[in-house]
């Protein structure tokens, strides 16, 4: 511990510079609230941390074209007290509400929450159905990747050596969109999901739905987008029937474990439930918006 | 050996540090700065014992280092009560006996402030929701509640 270095760079390229060049192991520090614990346990032992907070890019919320573009290192309560932000994305601020608790969210990033890569983080499901793309720098230069792609199974991603997740962004808003999140855990507040459900979609101005996009947490090794459970959705009103059959597919789709939280079965079950009533609530909030 | 130098504002007053990277924030409270009314539980951003605010920010100071304070405001239980004067929660939780063993006290009295400066008004149910990180092994929390809402009705002069 005592021969671990910090660095808080200002700006992007120094913050790539010092990640790629440290030949140990160096860690990126956002909110610290997954790093920090791993430390302590002695999972790992970092050679260097790298705190990105004091790179503005990284901790800002801003608008582009109307669509929002969320700094990598923005905590949980900042994306909360958003007022704009949560009615533009109520589904995505479902998912982040849930992140452990006031304190817990007042220092953890949705960016933190990515690229720890926990298929149970409750933030990715929603982004995944909200379509977001996540910016990368790194010293190859920039990129960008669909949320889908940077998680790859527990605690690993698809970042290559020295890549910095900078900032996630989320599509334009349109009449008659809505989202949402929902988990399932025993208690209320302060759990872990045993599955989680994100659901976005649009509807046309006769309430039919033209897009949407469904994504499941903790049934399999990292969040899925699961294309046949939008598609049961699409060209219908959103009735019982797609309900049913979006259901099915959010079941068929899932390849869960069994664990201390739940049993594969029950875990099955579940993603049919809870992907069945994040559409209602997504298709309630799509009905109010226009 | 990397030592840090940091500087910081506790409670108002100017403060200067010594940390290594891997002290917590609760750390250089307790054992450089002895301010030891914040209080370890879990050391994992469970518990909420080791709750202060940081530029206004409720945080557990578990899951924060030393060295991340540098150029930060830092409120602790220590500066809650104006000399011999209790802070209307400390007063309340007195009153309602909110408090058995303690350990829980100071971060569930920071976490309360934090509440109260937002919403001067909270429901019975926002008050729960806000203080789900604090956890407290001895009252039942019901008590704990009743105290911080008693609070908010004096505070509103209500």
């Amino acid at each position: 511990m005592s021969e671990m270095r910090y660095e808080a760079p200002t700006t992007l390229a120094a913050a790539v510079v010092l990640l790629s060049e440290t030949m140990g192991s160096a860690r990126v520090l956002a909110g610290g609230t997954d790093l920090l614990i791993q430390m302590r346990a002695g999972r790992i032992s970092p050679e260097l941390l790298i705190d990105i907070k004091g790179i503005p890019e990284m901790t800002s919320i801003l608008v582009e074209n109307g669509c929002y573009r969320v700094g990598a290192a923005v905590t949980g309560m900042q994306l909360i007290e958003h007022e704009a932000f949560a009615k533009e994305w109520p589904g995505v601020i479902d998912g982040v509400k849930l992140i452990g608790s006031i304190q817990v969210k007042g220092r953890a990033t949705l960016g933190g929450n990515l690229c720890n890569a926990s298929p149970a983080a409750d933030s990715v499901p929603a982004l995944i159905a909200a379509g977001a793309v996540v910016s990368i720098i790194g010293p190859a230069g920039g990129r960008e990747v669909a949320v889908e792609t940077i998680a790859t199974g527990p605690g690993r991603t698809s970042l290559a050596r020295g890549e910095i997740v900078t900032s996630i962004l989320l599509p334009r808003r349109t009449p008659y969109c809505g989202d949402a999140y929902l988990r399932f855990t025993p208690r209320t507040e302060m759990d872990i999901a045993v599955v989680g459900a994100g659901v976005s979609l649009t509807l046309d101005e006769q309430g039919f739905c033209r897009q949407a996009r469904v994504a499941l947490g903790a049934v399999a090794e990292r969040a899925l987008l699961v294309p046949e459970a939008a598609a049961a959705l699409i060209g219908t009103r959103v009735d019982a029937a797609a309900l049913e059959r979006l259901a099915a597919a959010a079941r068929a789709a899932s390849r869960p474990i069994d664990d201390k939280r739940a049993t594969r079965e029950f875990r099955l079950k579940i993603a049919g439930v809870m992907a069945h009533r994040a559409a209602e609530i997504a298709l309630e909030r799509a009905r109010r918006r226009n | 050996m990397a030592r840090h130098q940091v500087t910081a504002t506790v409670n108002g007053d100017a403060v200067e540090f010594l940390c290594e990277t891997g002290e917590t924030l609760l750390e250089v409270l307790r054992d450089e700065l002895n301010l030891t009314g914040t209080k370890e539980g879990c050391g994992t951003g469970d518990c909420g014992a080791c709750s202060v605010t940081v530029d206004g920010r409720l945080v557990c100071s578990c899951l924060v280092l030393g060295v991340e304070a540098e150029g930060r405001s830092i409120e602790t239980i220590e500066g809650m009560a104006v000399g011999a004067d209790l802070h209307v929660l400390q007063r309340k939780f007195l009153e309602h006996d909110a408090l058995q063993c303690g350990i829980c006290m100071s971060g569930i009295l920071i976490a309360s402030r934090s509440l109260l400066e937002r919403n001067p008004d909270p429901t019975e149910s926002e008050v729960r929701f806000w203080l789900a990180g604090n956890l407290c092994r001895c009252t039942g929390y019901h008590k704990i509640v009743e105290a911080v809402l008693d609070a908010a009705r004096e505070m509103r002069g209500a």
